[in-house]
């Protein structure tokens, strides 16, 4: 089954399903089926197995399925990572974690010199059907080399896709599409959307999920709120914070049409440029570092398409070109706040 | 050692060797009359390898086309040894339509699934995927190995270390070559490696290392017989140490002007040198040295007149097969 977006139960009215689930579970629940669907499937990574991921991305998974197909590795990404490689090229569907996604420079050149590089290298000879999930993003105090968002950098290397999830129904649809996609996927799930007990988490965190097998197309942005005053493009925990402030702003006569992308590579610009044709103002969200990244790749789009589609200059509210900093104001100071977007609404509205 | 392997053995090198002299002749053609390195229908860099013959030769015996093996930036003997398609690879290193990789690759990356053969221009990188390729054999429940081919100075990286450990402790079915032919590019062994030999770092890893020092292909037939075997039989992975030459430059177009050893060079060939033992020991004669040149030879040409007569890539083409 594959919804579209007309169907998309992440932010329309969901098939009949009453079934919340955060969305850590959700993610689980779709490695869980493949899993069960095909043998090839299993999942490596630093403490995948008994604990269950970091950030509860494989919980209970080691207990279904056995130490054999949720295998925890020793701290050696390079191999791990290479070794998933390996296995893809051999025909097996693996799932390797990147704890965060800010250790990938200890194993980039297997990334993208190789993962990415192997299906063109080898003139579409060589598949290599991964998956690379990772945790990103901040917001929590857990400083600079633990809170960035980095899809920017991923998104920038040609040869893997790149999906973002904002929540349960989407996180579960995306890695199913993801496993079954032969191509490299990089599935990067946001710290702060996995609903995890012992982390500040926004409601949306908790949704309702289909109980049945489906898929969410890669490549296909979404529209988690539509309006008709600005187009608020965004991914990941940002949709939420976007989310917030659109309701809020309602009231002040303000109506902001919310994209969530939900991919990088490929990106839906058909969508944004849609979204941006009718409302003819752009707010780009993006917790990653705001130079050469995606905010500026989205507004780029948009003026090749045709400037004149703006009303006013397009606005986007980002991580600055700074290390993230610890103490909790400054950190909150860097990242894309509701705070933050409120303003740059108002901005871009000319109030 | 029995006189067919002996033959096999010396037929392989002498294809391998064969196989380089005539790329290094059809690379430098048309890079006159001062060099060029973009020029030509060979572009880019080449990095050839006369002298390294003895190690793939001795260690593609103990294979079969359901083991793979993953290559370095400099892949031609280990490609030929264990069965690549010539044509195809041929035509990959001349950039055209017909080659494994539709020109998309080039001499560095040429991956020949039907064999498992792939290399990569990174140093060190190509263990890990050797160690997936191992454990999709394992999950499989075949007794198919991966060679992982590095050269010395790569056992300073990262990727290697990390190889050694998680092979080691998953006990795949990995045989880990490293050829020191002495030179990182330009950096001897002594100002890169803190041990004088990296079979040595094996017992750090809890495997067996052996050093075969004499770029001797029965010697590392010998070695790889029982590294492969081990793997074979689900004990694990070994690293196996050849001591071989770089014969010419590390690159085509490098003057070696480092080099202080070239001189004793020539003296050092093993080809050469294991003809004549198989001489002397009437296992070949002048006959059958001219025979094994010459089917060499009209393989080789005939290889490189395929590459010649396929089709340059459209550049239209060159957006395509990103993603499957």
């Amino acid at each position: 089954m594959s919804l579209t977006d007309a169907a998309d139960a992440s932010h329309t009215s969901a098939p009949a399903t009453t079934r919340k689930l955060s969305t850590s579970k959700a993610m689980v629940e779709a490695v869980a089926a493949e899993m069960d669907r095909d043998q090839d499937v299993f999942v490596m990574g630093e403490d995948v197995g008994a604990y269950g991921g970091i950030f509860s991305s494989t919980t209970g998974l080691v207990d279904r399925f056995g130490p054999q197909r949720v295998v925890d590795t020793p701290i050696s990404e390079s191999a791990f990572i290479g070794a998933a490689i390996g296995a893809a090229v051999e025909g097996m569907r693996p799932i390797a974690e990147l704890m965060f996604v800010d250790f990938f420079g200890v194993c980039m050149d297997q990334i993208y010199n190789h993962m990415a590089k192997i299906h063109y290298e080898s003139g579409g000879n060589v598949r290599v059907p991964m998956v690379l999930t990772t945790a990103v993003g901040g917001g929590y105090s857990d400083g600079a080399q633990h809170s960035q968002c980095l899809w920017g950098t991923f998104a920038h290397l040609p040869g893997m896709k790149v999906v973002v999830p904002s929540n349960p129904a989407d996180a579960k649809g995306l890695m199913t599409s993801a496993i079954r996609d032969d191509n490299p996927v990089v599935y990067m799930f946001h710290k702060g959307i996995m609903g995890l007990p012992w982390m500040a988490k926004n409601p949306r965190s908790v949704g309702p999920v289909p109980e049945e097998d489906y898929e969410v197309p890669i490549g296909k942005a979404a529209i988690a709120r539509p309006g008709t005053d600005v187009t608020i493009a965004t991914l990941s925990l940002s949709v939420h914070h976007a989310l917030d402030v659109a309701d809020e702003l309602a009231g002040d006569d303000i109506d902001c049409e919310v994209v969530d992308l939900r991919s990088l590579v490929p990106l839906d610009t058909d969508t944004i440029l849609e979204s941006v044709g009718r409302t003819g103002r752009l707010l780009v969200v993006d917790e990653d570092y705001r130079s050469f990244g995606v905010s500026g790749e989205i507004i780029a789009r948009v003026a090749e398409r045709d400037p004149g589609m703006l009303a006013a200059p397009p606005v986007r509210v980002a991580v600055p070109d700074v290390p993230i900093p610890y103490a909790r104001g400054l950190e909150d100071a860097v990242l894309p706040t509701s705070e933050r977007i409120r303003n740059a609404v108002f901005g871009v509205m000319g109030r | 050692m029995d006189t067919a392997t002996r033959l096999d053995l010396y037929r392989t090198m002498v294809l391998i060797r064969t196989y380089e002299e005539a790329i290094l002749r059809e690379y430098h053609a048309d890079k006159k009359p001062v060099f060029d390195i973009g020029a030509g229908a060979i572009p880019g860099e080449m990095h050839l390898s006369a002298g390294q013959e003895p190690v793939a030769a001795g260690v593609c015996a103990h294979l079969t086309s359901s083991d793979a093996v993953t290559a370095t930036h400099r892949p031609h003997h280990f490609a030929i040894a264990h069965g690549v398609g010539m044509h195809r690879m041929t035509a990959e290193i001349f950039g055209r339509v017909d080659g494994l990789g539709k020109g998309r690759g080039g001499h560095m990356h040429l991956f020949d699934p039907d064999v498992h053969f792939s290399c990569s221009g990174i140093i060190a990188e190509g263990y890990p995927p050797a160690l997936g390729q191992a454990m999709a054999f394992q999950r499989r429940g075949t007794d198919a190995v991966a060679v992982a081919v590095t050269g010395e100075g790569a056992a300073n990286q990262g990727a290697f270390h990390e190889s050694l450990n998680l092979a080691a402790l998953w006990k795949l079915p990995v045989v880990f070559v490293i050829e020191d032919n002495e030179w990182g590019i330009s950096v001897p062994r002594s100002a890169s490696t803190c041990v004088t030999s990296n079979a040595d770092r094996a017992a750090g890893y809890g495997i067996p290392g052996t050093r075969v020092e004499d770029n001797s292909v029965e010697g590392v037939h010998r070695a790889a017989s029982q590294a492969v075997a081990r793997a074979r039989a689900g004990d694990g992975p070994s690293l196996l140490e050849v001591h071989t030459l770089r014969l010419w430059g590390h690159f085509e177009g490098d003057p070696q002007a480092y080099r202080h050893d070239l001189d004793d060079v020539p003296g050092r060939d093993p080809l050469p040198t294991y003809e004549q033992t198989l001489r002397d020991e009437g296992v070949l004669d002048e006959a059958a040295v001219k025979s094994v040149a010459a089917d060499a030879s009209e393989r080789v040409e005939d290889a490189i007149a395929f590459a010649r007569r396929s089709p340059l890539p459209d550049p239209k083409e060159a957006l395509g097969l990103v993603f499957a």
